[in-house]
């Protein structure tokens, strides 16, 4: 499948420890930059009950959902723990400083 | 040599460092040297350092003679008092006084001391300003002190201070300007600063940082100084203490070599081989020094070398103490933050008492102790040797008496502690009963410990240590009830962290995390927002609170809902409102179509269903209305709801309203462990349900019955009485103290009645009733805190701070058609 990368912004933009949310076609992507500079980006929505998961608190490459405290991996979407259940991970590309998620472009299309 | 020819040994100077040099050696080499000294002062040698007791009243100068004439005579020297050498023939080998009196040497010794320096502001030559350097200046103090009034020193170091206190003893008015933002500043760190200053000014000293001297004013005398920010100081006296000059001219002149001070090589011998500096004139590898523990060293290696030996000076490393009585204060080293260093602070703020030590590799290099200095001298001697640490480093803090045994053993830091340490701070039990209670009355649980000693039986804070104490005293058959660990990331329970948190002076959550060996790089979402709790309650001024270790709802000041919106509450003080603010309400209601409109339970009003993005826009239209933020979402003061009372209802004894609204007023903003709601109800009808509240308000007629420890929500319980009390601002101060007792006390998410339970009501009732002076410093610290606090979260953001919070990152993806 082909990968559209799509500029986002910098990584300065999201604080250390924390999220930012990218609105997109397929809803809201969530992009973490955790303690040690890594970047991720996963569905902004838990599999629990689709709380927005940009808004929790973020530990190690782990987020906690703002609504009922599931931890979700932010290398693989999966809930850690007893909880069951994962998000979509999305691509992310780190260049300098830029940072660019890959969307499927066949839904980009579609939109 | 023949026996006849005693070589003749001048020395140009009669401070200490020659005294103490001549004693060493008289003994090494007596009779070998025909001694004469010069002496400006008209005086034999005494103890300089101890001019300041002298000044303060504290001593006379007879006590403080260190060689009285008749130790002159005995050792066969001759003393020219009030001689002042004014030459030194260098090809001639003499040197003469201004009096007139040369004299011939085979070996000279240069110890003129240093002069006071005084800043050539306009009126330094006025009568009436003072230098502090020998016995002269102090008698002229003290001719000044007899006249009263008020005394300007101008300089808060060691000696300005010393004079400053001195002063204010002989019944003056004391100012000390000092230019430097915090006092003694080559010794002190801020924080120890900040306690001297404190405990200076609590003596009556008036203390002027940051404050230059612009010059002094009088016509023939002295009347007062004006600062450069155009201030004007009267005063009657000034004395300038802003530093020394190593007093070199005279070697300079005879062609000696001199750097800021007399330059002398390992053996205090100066660029003339038959010449030698000692003391504060000489400068050696660099550096002058000005405390005598340094010279003495020097001081033994030249009776060394003049007595035929090869001993060598290699510089010595100070320490300072202050000599103002009741003041306890040590510095050495350096202390100053740097790449590579590392800290152990311990800080007891009741108790006053600060200690700092700067490590580098492993090895001391700094230290700063204030309040209690036993241990300066054992942490000073491990500097100087620079003994490798690591092994003691766990307590190294707690100073000699806690080493010994394994020190990573946490159990021989408390073996160690002598029977009078104090356990149970909240009741005053000490080690020594502690351990004979066990033994005489055989108790075997910790339980029997609290009932017969009342140690841990209150805040329960030293409970790791009295349990410590019980494995130590019944050894194995004690079992020690494992501590509930603050969460995965940890060992340590809340009680643990929190008393570490204060004994370490941990101020980051990095730092919290590194110290006390955290098991994850950065926490989890339960320890991190407990660990941004406890920093902002332990240090309101110094810690930056983390946002991101707080729950979404405290880090965009908003509750988060279950579809992701949010929903908005403004304060609305004490439960009333008017037109304007509902007016506002419903202008913003519908420029944002929010969707539900809702009066809640804690008489105010909710707005639910706001887009995170709409949240500053919102805040800015309420707060144009005068609207701050309700806090409905945070771990602090929620609201405060009242009823009528003696305004309006035939049955109010009180102005229940008015009380409520007071303490909202008062205490928002304020960040506690669990959410903190208040009620003030102006009769017993009690209508505003004060009686289920964490603190609530009984109104009677003969005062205010204050109420706590209730629960209305997942537990119900009726309050307990704290107490009754007379009029409002005793029933605010009481509130507030046992808030802050709360705070300083409970563990993160803990309401009040739960830690009310674990503590004790008694405990509580008898420091925020029984005991007024702790009620008063948990008031004051209360109110420390809220300088940092009470700043309007929402106006904040709307002026921009952490904007990315309510902005997406980016919007991608959608074609232009789809837009
Ligand atoms: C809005 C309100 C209900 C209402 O519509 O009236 C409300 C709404 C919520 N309450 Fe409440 N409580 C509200 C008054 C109360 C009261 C009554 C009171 O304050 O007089 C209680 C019982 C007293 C008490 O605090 O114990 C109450 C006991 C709770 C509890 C149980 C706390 C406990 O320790 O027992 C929770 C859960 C918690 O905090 O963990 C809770 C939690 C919540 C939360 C924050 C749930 C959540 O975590 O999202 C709700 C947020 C809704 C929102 O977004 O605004 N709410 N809640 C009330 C807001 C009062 C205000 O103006 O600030
Ligand atoms: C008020 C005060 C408090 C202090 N407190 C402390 C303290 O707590 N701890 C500490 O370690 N240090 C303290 N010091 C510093 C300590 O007193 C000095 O470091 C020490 O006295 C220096 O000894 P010295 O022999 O080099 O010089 P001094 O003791 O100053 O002696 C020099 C002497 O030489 C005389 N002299 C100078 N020029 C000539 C000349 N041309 N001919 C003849 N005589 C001359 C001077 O009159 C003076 O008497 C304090 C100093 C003062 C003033
Ligand atoms: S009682 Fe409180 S927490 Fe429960 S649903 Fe109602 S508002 Fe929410
Ligand atoms: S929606 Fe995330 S934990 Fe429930």
């Amino acid at each position: 499948m082909d990968m559209n990368w799509h500029p986002i912004g910098d990584i300065s933009d999201i604080p250390l420890r924390g999220a930012r949310c990218v609105k997109t076609p397929q809803g809201k992507i969530a992009v973490f930059r955790t303690a040690e500079n890594d970047v991720f980006a996963i569905e902004d929505h838990c599999p629990h009950k689709g709380g927005p998961l940009s808004q929790g608190i973020v530990h190690g490459a782990a987020v906690t959902c703002p609504l009922h405290n599931w931890v979700i991996s932010l290398e693989t979407g999966k809930a850690l723990g007893a909880d069951e259940g994962a998000v979509r991970t999305i691509p992310v590309r780190i260049d300098g400083g830029a940072l660019y998620i890959a969307l499927e472009s066949l839904l980009v299309a579609a939109e | 040599m023949a026996d006849q020819t005693t070589e003749k040994l001048v020395i140009i100077g009669n401070g200490m460092a020659p005294g103490r040099m001549l004693e060493e050696l008289f003994e090494k080499a007596p009779g070998r040297y025909a001694v004469t000294i010069f002496n400006a002062e008209p005086r034999v040698n005494y103890d300089r350092i101890m001019l300041s007791p002298v000044l303060s009243g504290e001593k006379a100068y007879e006590d403080i003679v260190i060689h009285g004439d008749a130790w002159y005579e005995t050792h066969g020297v001759t003393l020219h008092k009030g001689a002042k050498v004014s030459q030194i023939d260098r090809a001639a080998r003499t040197v003469t006084s201004e009096n007139g009196i040369t004299v011939g040497y085979d070996k000279l010794v240069i110890a003129t001391g240093s002069s006071p320096f005084i800043i050539p502001v306009p009126g330094h030559d006025l009568p009436g300003v003072l230098a502090y350097r020998d016995l002269d200046d102090v008698e002229k103090m003290l001719d000044a002190s007899r006249k009263g009034g008020r005394a300007i020193v101008i300089g808060a170091g060691l000696l300005g201070l010393e004079a400053a206190y001195g002063l204010k003893r002989q019944g003056m008015d004391v100012t000390v300007i000092h230019l430097m933002p915090t006092i003694m500043e080559r010794q002190l760190d801020p924080a120890a600063a900040y306690l001297l200053e404190k405990a200076l000014t609590e003596r009556g000293i008036d203390i002027i940082t940051k404050a230059n001297t612009k010059r002094i004013i009088g016509e023939g005398k002295v009347e007062g100084i004006e600062l450069e920010d155009g201030r004007i100081i009267e005063g009657t006296v000034v004395v300038m203490a802003v530093g020394i000059r190593p007093a070199s001219g005279l070697a300079k002149e005879a062609g000696i070599a001199v750097n800021r001070g007399i330059v002398v090589d390992d053996g205090m011998m100066t660029s003339d081989a038959s010449i030698y500096a000692l003391g504060e004139c000489a400068e050696h590898r660099g550096t002058c020094y000005g405390l005598v523990a340094p010279l003495y060293e020097s001081a033994k290696v030249l009776a060394d070398r003049l007595a035929g030996g090869e001993a060598e000076y290699h510089g010595s490393v100070t320490n300072t103490k202050l000599k103002v009585t009741g003041i306890n204060l040590f510095s050495a080293g350096d202390f100053a933050d740097g790449e590579g260093r590392e800290e152990i602070v311990l800080r007891d703020a009741t108790a006053g008492v600060y200690k700092r030590l700067v490590l580098k590799d492993n090895r001391i290099i700094g230290a700063v102790l204030y309040g209690e200095t036993a241990d300066g001298s054992w942490f000073f001697d491990l500097m100087k040797r620079a003994t490798d640490i690591s092994a003691m480093r766990e307590t190294l803090i707690f100073g000699q008496a806690y080493q010994g045994g394994s020190p990573l053993d946490p159990m021989a830091a408390v073996a160690a502690l002598p029977d009078d340490a104090e356990i149970c701070g909240c009741n005053g039990v000490c080690k020594g009963k502690i351990v004979q209670t066990i033994g005489a009355k055989g108790l075997t649980s910790l339980d029997d410990v609290r009932a017969h000693t009342k140690a841990s039986a209150s805040c329960g804070s030293c409970t790791g240590l009295v349990e410590q104490l019980m494995s130590l005293t019944l050894g194995d058959s004690y079992n020690p009830a494992a501590v509930q660990p603050m969460c995965t990331c940890t060992e340590l329970g809340h009680d643990d962290v929190r008393r570490l948190i204060k004994a370490k002076g941990l101020k980051t959550i990095p730092a919290v995390m590194q110290e006390l060996e955290w098991k994850t790089s950065c926490g989890c979402a339960k320890c991190r927002p407990a660990l941004n709790y406890y920093l902002v309650c332990d240090w309101p001024d110094e810690y930056a609170d983390d946002y991101q270790s707080r729950f979404i709802n405290e880090r965009v000041h908003a509750n988060i809902q279950k579809d992701g919106t949010y929903s908005v509450v403004p304060r609305m003080w004490g439960g009333v409102t008017n037109a304007q603010e509902l007016r506002a309400i419903a202008d913003v209601v519908d420029k944002f179509e929010i969707p539900l409109v809702k009066v809640t339970g804690g008489q105010r009003i909710d707005l639910l269903g706001i887009e995170k993005e709409d949240l500053p826009a919102v805040w800015a239209d309420l707060g144009k209305a005068g609207f701050v933020s309700g806090q409905a979402y945070a771990k602090g003061l929620r609201t405060v709801k009242t009823c009528v009372g003696s305004d309006w209802c035939r049955f109010g004894t009180q102005d229940s309203t008015g009380l409520g609204i007071r303490i909202e007023k008062f205490m928002w903003g304020s960040w506690t462990p669990a959410k903190l709601k208040m009620a003030v109800s102006g009769c017993p009808r009690n209508c505003a349900e004060a009686t289920c509240k964490d603190i609530g308000v009984v109104c009677v007629d003969s005062g205010f019955e204050i109420h706590f420890a209730g629960a209305a929500g997942l537990d119900i319980k009726g309050t307990e009485v704290l107490g009754l009390v007379k009029t409002e601002d005793e029933a605010l101060e009481h509130i507030v103290a046992l808030t802050q007792m709360y705070r300083e006390q409970a563990r993160y998410l803990e309401r009040i009645y739960k830690w009310a339970k674990r503590v004790g009501l008694d405990e509580i009732r008898r420091q925020i009733i029984g005991d007024a002076e702790k009620r008063k410093a948990y008031f004051d610290r209360f109110v420390f805190s809220q300088k940092f606090a009470q700043v309007d979260p929402w106006s904040e953001r709307v002026s921009g701070k952490d904007k990315h919070e309510f902005r997406p990152m980016a919007t991608v993806g959608f074609s232009e058609a789809a837009e």
